[in-house]
Order: C-alpha cells, then structure tokens, then sequence
C-alpha cells in the first residue's frame, strides 16, 4: 500500500481501480476511462492532484532566486496570483522538472512540481535556496482537485466561500488568488477551462461530494493522461527528463533568453543547441492506419533518420491514434512507425490535437 | 462481475473457449480480462486459415490504457474471425462471451479438456486474485 490523499476513500466509495502512481494510490479510472474523458472535454470532471507537490518560497531575494532557478523569466509576473510555466533544468541543460510558478508578491512565490520528481527537486532547490536566504516550505498538509471541462467553473462556484466566489469566477485564465483558506487558479492540464483549488485537507471530503453532487465526474489518472496527450502537454518522464533538452521536447516557448545578462541554471548548456541545424524536432503525429501508437514505439523518417514516440495513444476525441515524438532534424511532414514489426503511416500535424472540446487537426 | 458462463472452459490467461457443434471452438478473452484492459480501441486479428501452435501469438487486444497479446489455447487453426471488432471494438467490453468473440478455430488435435479450467476452476483462481 503506498501512501493515500485525503481523498482516499472518497475514491474507493466512487469504485475506483486503485493503481501505484509514483508510491501513491491513486484512481485510474472509477469504471470507464473514456467516459470520465468525455465528460471532461463535454461538462465537467474533476481529478485528485493531491499527490502533486506544493512548495511556498519566501525570502527578500525570492525573484532573484527564481530568475536563477528556473528557465522561464518569473520578471514576466507583475500581476498578484498570475502563473507562470516553466523548467527547472540541470547544468547540462537536462530538465529535472515541469512546474508552475504562481506570484504572491516579489518576496512570496508558489510552486507546484510534480509527485513523482518530489525528492529530487526538493533537495535540488534546497541546495540553491540558501545562497539567496529562501525559506522553503513544503505545503503536504493541503489537498488540491483539479476541476475541469466546459462547465467546470459554474459547477464549482458553490463550493468556494461566498467572499471569494465572485473574485474567482473573475479569474482570467493562468490566474489564481487565495479564497481564504483556500488557493484558486484557473489552470489545468486537460485543454479545457476550469479550476485547481489547494486546500486544507479538512476541507477534502466535504468539496469532493460537493463538487459530485452538482453533477461534476470524478475522472482518473486514465482520463488525465489522454486528456493532457490530446492537449499536447508535456508529461515529465515520458516527453522529457534531466537527459532531454527543453529545446528538443517542445519547450521553447518556456525559456526566456531576454535579458540576456539573466543567468538561469542550464542557460549555457542549452544555448549551444539554440540555433542547431541538428536540433531534433518535437512534433505531433496522426496515425493513417489503425492501430494505437505507444510510447518508445520507433519513428523512420525515410531518407533522414529515426525519432523516438514519447507519449503516445489513443485520442477518444478524435477517435484516432495520436502521439508526441521527438525526430530528427528535417523538412518533412510524413513518416512511419514501427508496431510490432510493421511500418505503420503517420502524418506529422500541428498541436495541440484538441482544445477546449474542438479538433484542431485536419482528420 | 457477472457469473462465469457454466457452458465455457477457461484459461490462466483469462480467455474462454466454447466447443461449437461443427467440432470448432469460439474464443474470446473474460470479463475479468475486458474490466482490467479497460475500454478497448483497437483490436488486431489474425488471418483466417493461420495456423497457430499453442501459445502462440493470436491477437492483439489494445485499450486506451495498453496492448496485451492474446495467445492462441490450442492448436488450430483460424476459420473465422469477428470481422465487427475492428470498427466497435468494445463489444469486447460489453459483451465479452457473446459479441465479442475474437475468433473461431478448427482444431489440429481434439480438444484436451485436461489442459483448460472449468468456470468453478477459473472462478476459484478468480477469487484468489482478488486476495
């Protein structure tokens, strides 16, 4: 038995098959995968993030400190509650973790990093922490759900206090704001609006059966996973880890070169690959044939070489197999990938796949 | 889950067998498998008259979730397959004795009910999964 959110048995109670996540028990789906999916690209869904790891950093040089940590420019935050994406990367440029950075003020910062990668970025940004005097709480006493889909806000307004519900409904997207005890953002990992909410644990029970009896689906890490894939998100060890370029996993937009006095751990590792022409590309693919695409499955590029599926499956939205796949350098747009020994026909397609419940591919 | 059908065999790998009056057999996987698999996308079927050891590679049954193999549990070989799976594959899901067979196999040999389980044998080893 690995360790338990204070959601726990409010999944057992849902009939969820309960699967190891990272040492956690987590629900990977509470019957059917796809329709927990639908649900959320169609209504609403919402998903225990508990496990997800919550860190408050506080200190006079707490933007100095992130401006040094992470690739992304956390200057960019100007407005309280605004969030930010980005990497934290090694000094060879490698990405030890995604997260997303919320700005409290110049001194107080939020992150969340992921549950699987928790030891390691812990240590890593403590090690950092103490030569600009940060003062680093975790936060593992809260809980977090994630509320998406369509309807995801105006089903979850009830359950935020009266004093902040308005505020809250008000957010503009990849904002968030504290609704007293309770932390509101207007992220997500599906493709669709919708809420994470970080609250005491007390409060887990009573917001999860609110939130079902409004008419919200609990979904699972089933759903969370083709959900997040037909977004074209990234998922940390599968799309990239501390041996992949932020640069070659489709993160470039996350990494702020200007200024460019700005010295982030990892700048000068990556800055060699910045204008490569052997810069491997990070791309979207629609399978022609039937079949599912799978992660490691062996991309050919004929006559330019061979890529790698990083996230790969199948899309109930667009009733395809879709992927992520990091190829080699090149102007191409067709390519082939092996499943079980057969070359199978892929398209190479623009992300993200889906987007607030709409294809955006050419099927 | 519903109770096994009393006119089938079982095997380890969570398929079923069900002896037709022409001496062939019909084949598809549990209910046990079709819940662990979880929604089907994608199912892949052999050539009909491809011949099969026992043990060998059979099918392949996809999920949203991951592809699993499903091995032939005699020898035989293919006389029909449920041609209907590859635009819905979840009959699997649904129906998994009835509409959604997977295949239907002469058989080399006779069939050697020794080597297969009876529903109260699979629903003993059923029940001690669960433990």
């Amino acid at each position: 038995m690995g360790a338990q959110t204070p959601h726990y048995d409010k999944h057992v109670e849902a009939g969820a098959r309960i699967v190891d996540f990272g040492g956690w028990d987590m629900p990977l789906h509470y019957g059917s995968q796809k329709e927990e999916h639908f649900a959320v690209r169609q209504n609403a869904g919402v998903f225990d993030v508990s496990h997800m790891t919550i860190v408050d950093l506080t200190g006079e040089r707490a933007r100095d400190f992130l401006q040094f940590l992470v690739a992304n420019d956390v200057a960019k935050l100007k407005d309280y509650g605004k969030a930010l994406y980005t990497c934290m990367l090694n000094a060879d440029g490698g990405v030890i973790d995604d997260l997303i950075v919320y700005y409290i003020s110049d001194t107080d910062y939020r992150i969340v990093v992921n549950a699987a990668t928790r030891e390691k970025d812990l240590a890593w940004i403590r090690e950092h922490a103490g030569a600009f005097d940060i003062e680093v709480v975790e936060r593992s006493e809260l809980a977090m759900l994630a509320v998406q889909g369509p309807n995801a806000r105006e089903l979850a307004a009830p359950c935020i206090d009266a004093e902040y519900r308005e505020a809250a409904l008000a957010l503009k997207p990849f904002y968030g704001m504290e609704a007293g005890e309770w932390f509101v953002a207007r992220t997500g990992y599906t493709g669709e609006d919708g809420w994470e909410i970080v609250m005491p644990a007390a409060d887990a029970h009573s917001a999860w059966d609110r939130l079902l009896a409004a008419g919200v689906s609990p979904a699972g890490l089933g759903a969370r996973d083709t959900l997040r894939l037909e977004a074209a998100m990234n998922l940390y060890g599968s799309d990239m880890d501390e041996t992949v370029s932020p640069l070659e996993a489709g993160l470039a937009w996350t990494i702020a070169w200007e200024p460019a006095e700005r010295d982030f751990i990892g700048r000068s590792a990556i800055e060699a690959l910045r204008n490569s022409p052997d810069r491997q590309r990070f791309v979207g693919l629609l399978l022609e044939d039937k079949g599912v695409l799978r992660n490691h499955q062996k991309v050919v590029v004929d006559g330019v070489g061979e890529g790698v599926i990083t996230s790969g499956g199948f899309s109930p939205t667009i009733g395809r197999s879709i992927a992520l796949a990091r190829v080699p350098a090149g102007d191409y747009d067709r390519a082939q990938v092996e499943v079980r020994g057969k070359l199978l026909d892929v398209r190479i397609v623009k992300t993200p796949f889906v987007r607030n419940g709409q294809i955006r591919i050419d099927v | 889950m519903n109770e096994l059908p009393g006119d089938l065999l079982y095997t380890n790998d969570h398929e079923w067998l069900r002896r037709e009056s022409d001496g062939s057999v019909t084949v598809g996987i549990t209910e046990h498998a079709a819940a662990a698999l979880g929604d089907l996308v994608y199912v892949e079927l052999p050539d009909v008259g491809q011949d099969l050891e026992t043990g060998g590679e059979m099918a392949v049954v996809e999920s949203v979730k991951a592809a699993s193999d499903v091995y032939a549990p005699i020898a035989g070989s293919i006389a029909a397959v449920n041609d209907d799976l590859a635009n819905d594959p979840e009959k699997i899901n649904a129906d998994p004795y009835g509409d959604g067979w997977i295949v239907r196999m002469t058989l080399s040999d006779g069939l050697d009910e020794s080597e297969l389980m009876t529903p109260d044998a699979y629903q003993q080893m059923l029940d001690e999964l669960d433990d």
